[in-house]
């Protein structure tokens, strides 16, 4: 195993997408020739001020950005520590952060001149962000959901239908985020010609770690700006929920160079590490290839893929994004994980304290930010990427309440 | 000489393509497995492809995906699948066998001593659907070291550009993807092949096959002389499933007999 000796700092990845060994495009040949396709109109998308210009356009006057950043008092005088920020990605048009790359990317398949676009979804907010871009733009969308997770995510589902979407379930394996991406992945080989697959988190084959990166990094962007016009200074820490690490990477790249800042990326804990049952890739797995690239992994001796688990939808993906895989080992992000139970507690505090159901994702980032702030000087600033509403979370926070009564 | 080699410049001699048949290892079990195995040369493939199974198989329609879900259920492993090549060794020393897979299991037995093993069970070459050319430097080396050809795919994606790239340093031989689409979709027709094949011949000498897509014993007789391999695996797996090895076996017959007839 190689070991990185001065920290990485968010610099790749390099021509061949590699995040250090990590990320690649390991995909059949059919693919590669759209991949190299997808790369070349990102750099040229990338290089043109139209294109950021229509981006920008968008995020101001649709998605509702910039997105506040919120000093959170009571949390931070229950805690009696840091300074608490949530960074409101919840606030968006569609109700997390999801929708930031789905702008980018939907620009970026009407340059390709595609009429046809497809997703995964694992809690939903992907495909309800990529349904909505698509009727935006007019352009056809199916979205891969996983049975199970239609199940738990009924709402999303019936929003994604009336934006016009073609929601397609999943029985295959376990019904999950990680089905629903082999078969839009299949979908995608059949139909590479007239398709763009939107892919929804920072993993995939290259370009799409970079891509998704670079569409998310308007939130660490805008964070950068507001604390400092606030305090004055940058954050001393970052907290963000890490499935494949969207939200994450996308609001940590802005700071990595800062040498002051800390990050900590939560995985889902779900029932414990020790228990088996959980979806925490970088605290419990192993480096492995799974849907094109090389990251770690939830994986059996054989090389053969575990399912993963979390109360959180979302979070329930037996992978993580290659930067975070490489961040992780150079040790530049700390990743910890909070459990269901966890999740659970720091959703209702939030909702108590401030009045603001989160997303049971980011409910993870908030659970570990309860851990962190004491431990911090009340002169300290403490941001957590609120990466999304609790509105789709109700009903399982309700079960669960019942249950526990 | 690897077993590929040998039996490919047999053929070249009749000359007759050759038919490729296609099963998952551990399919429904190890010893039914096995036993299939055992009567395939007999049957009349003239070479054994065997897919070893993996629980994300995005290269693969339905019918793969549920024999690879059959094998694991039975306990197949990488591992498992070397025994399972090793044991039809007994009985049949001359078929070559292609191992066909995805890299992460491949990955974690250890690249270099997967090769190695496989080599000493029996094997010929392998197939990993999911590593493209850009990745294949180190993989592609520890096979020519242990004596099995690391087959290259080309796909109706490829152009000529990407073709030189792909096949620069290709042993054995190619692996053409006839349509675009997972194993057992769409059929494609015998012009089209011809075609694609035309142009990968513009850039590699090696013998060809033509897999995915290709199902019964009219289009392997279309593609006579148009493949030197012709490829057949849905059909055969779905066979297997639903009727049992026996059929299964008359099935690889049929297809042979469309090649010799």
């Amino acid at each position: 195993m190689e070991t990185q000796t001065t920290p990485y700092c968010g610099e790749g990845p390099d021509a061949a997408g590699l995040f250090g060994r990590f990320g690649g495009a390991y995909m059949p040949e059919t693919l590669m020739p759209a991949l190299d396709a997808l790369t070349r109109a990102f750099e040229a998308a990338i290089a043109d001020p139209a294109f950021w210009s229509a981006y920008r356009g968008i995020l101001s006057d649709y998605v509702g950005r910039p997105s506040p950043l919120f000093l959170a008092e009571r949390l931070s005088a229950a805690l009696d520590g840091a300074q608490i920020y949530l960074k409101r990605e919840d606030l968006n048009h569609t109700g997390a952060h999801k929708i930031n790359n789905c702008v980018g990317q939907i620009l970026l398949a009407q340059r390709m001149g595609k009429r046809r676009v497809i997703a995964e979804t694992g809690a939903g907010q992907h495909g309800v962000a990529t349904a909505t871009v698509c009727a935006l733009f007019g352009l056809e969308c199916a979205v891969y959901m996983g049975a199970e997770d239609m199940a738990r995510q009924a709402a999303n589902v019936r929003r994604m239908r009336l934006l016009g979407a073609e929601v397609r379930a999943v029985h295959a394996g376990t019904a999950t985020l990680k089905d629903a991406m082999n078969e839009a992945l299949r979908d995608w080989i059949t139909n590479v010609g007239d398709t763009y697959y939107l892919l929804g988190t920072g993993a995939g084959p290259h370009p799409y770690p970079r891509l998704v990166r670079e569409f998310q990094r308007i939130i660490g962007i805008e964070t950068r700006e507001q604390i400092l016009t606030k305090t004055g200074r940058l954050p001393d820490a970052m907290v963000a929920c890490v499935g494949g690490g969207s939200n994450a990477i996308g609001f940590f790249h802005p700071f990595l160079a800062e040498p002051a800042v800390r990050f900590y990326g939560v995985e889902a804990g779900g029932l414990g590490l020790v228990s088996g049952k959980h979806a925490a890739c970088l605290g419990a797995g192993s480096p492995g290839v799974l849907h094109g690239n090389l990251t770690y992994l939830l994986q059996d001796g054989d090389g053969q893929i575990i399912n993963a688990y979390s109360i959180s939808a979302g979070l329930d993906y037996p992978g993580v994004g290659p930067e975070h895989a490489l961040l992780h080992e150079c040790g530049r992000v700390k990743y910890e994980s909070a459990t269901d139970a966890e999740a659970l507690d720091a959703f209702h505090w939030l909702a108590r304290l401030e009045g603001i159901l989160p997303a049971l994702e980011s409910a993870h980032a908030l659970a570990f930010a309860r851990k962190l702030a004491p431990t911090l000087g009340r002169d300290q600033n403490l941001v957590v990427c609120l990466s999304g509403r609790g509105d789709k979370d109700v009903d399982t926070v309700i079960a669960h309440q019942e249950a526990a009564q | 000489m690897n077993r590929i080699d040998h039996t490919l410049a047999r053929l070249r001699q009749r000359p007759r393509s050759a038919l490729v048949s296609y099963f998952t290892a551990g399919d429904p079990d190890f010893a039914t497995s096995l036993r299939l195995l055992q009567g395939l040369g007999a049957a009349g493939a003239d070479l054994i492809e065997l897919g070893l199974p993996f629980s994300d198989p995005v290269a693969d329609g339905p019918a793969i995906q549920a024999a690879h879900i059959r094998a694991r259920a039975a306990g197949q492993t990488a591992a498992r699948t070397l025994e399972l090549v090793q044991a039809l060794r007994q009985s049949d020393a001359q078929t070559p066998v292609i191992l066909m897979g995805y890299l992460n299991p491949v990955m974690q037995y250890g690249a270099a001593g997967f090769m190695q093993d496989a080599a000493r069970a029996g094997v010929d070459g392998l197939i990993l659907v999911d590593l493209p050319v850009e990745h294949m430097a180190p993989y592609h080396q520890l096979a020519q070291e242990a004596g099995l050809h690391l087959i290259r795919m080309t796909a109706p994606t490829s152009d000529d550009v990407r073709l030189e790239k792909v096949l620069q340093g290709a042993t054995g031989f190619v692996y053409h993807v006839t349509l675009t689409g997972t194993t057992g979709a769409a059929s494609c027709t015998a012009a089209q092949v011809e075609t694609a094949l035309a142009q990968v011949r513009r850039h590699t000498t090696l013998p060809l096959a033509a897999g995915f897509g290709i199902r019964t014993p009219v289009q392997v007789r279309e593609l006579a002389g148009v493949a030197e391999l012709i490829v057949v695996g849905s059909r055969l797996v779905e066979v297997l499933a639903a009727q049992g090895v026996e059929a299964a076996l008359a099935e690889v017959q049929a297809l042979a007999a469309a090649l010799r007839g």
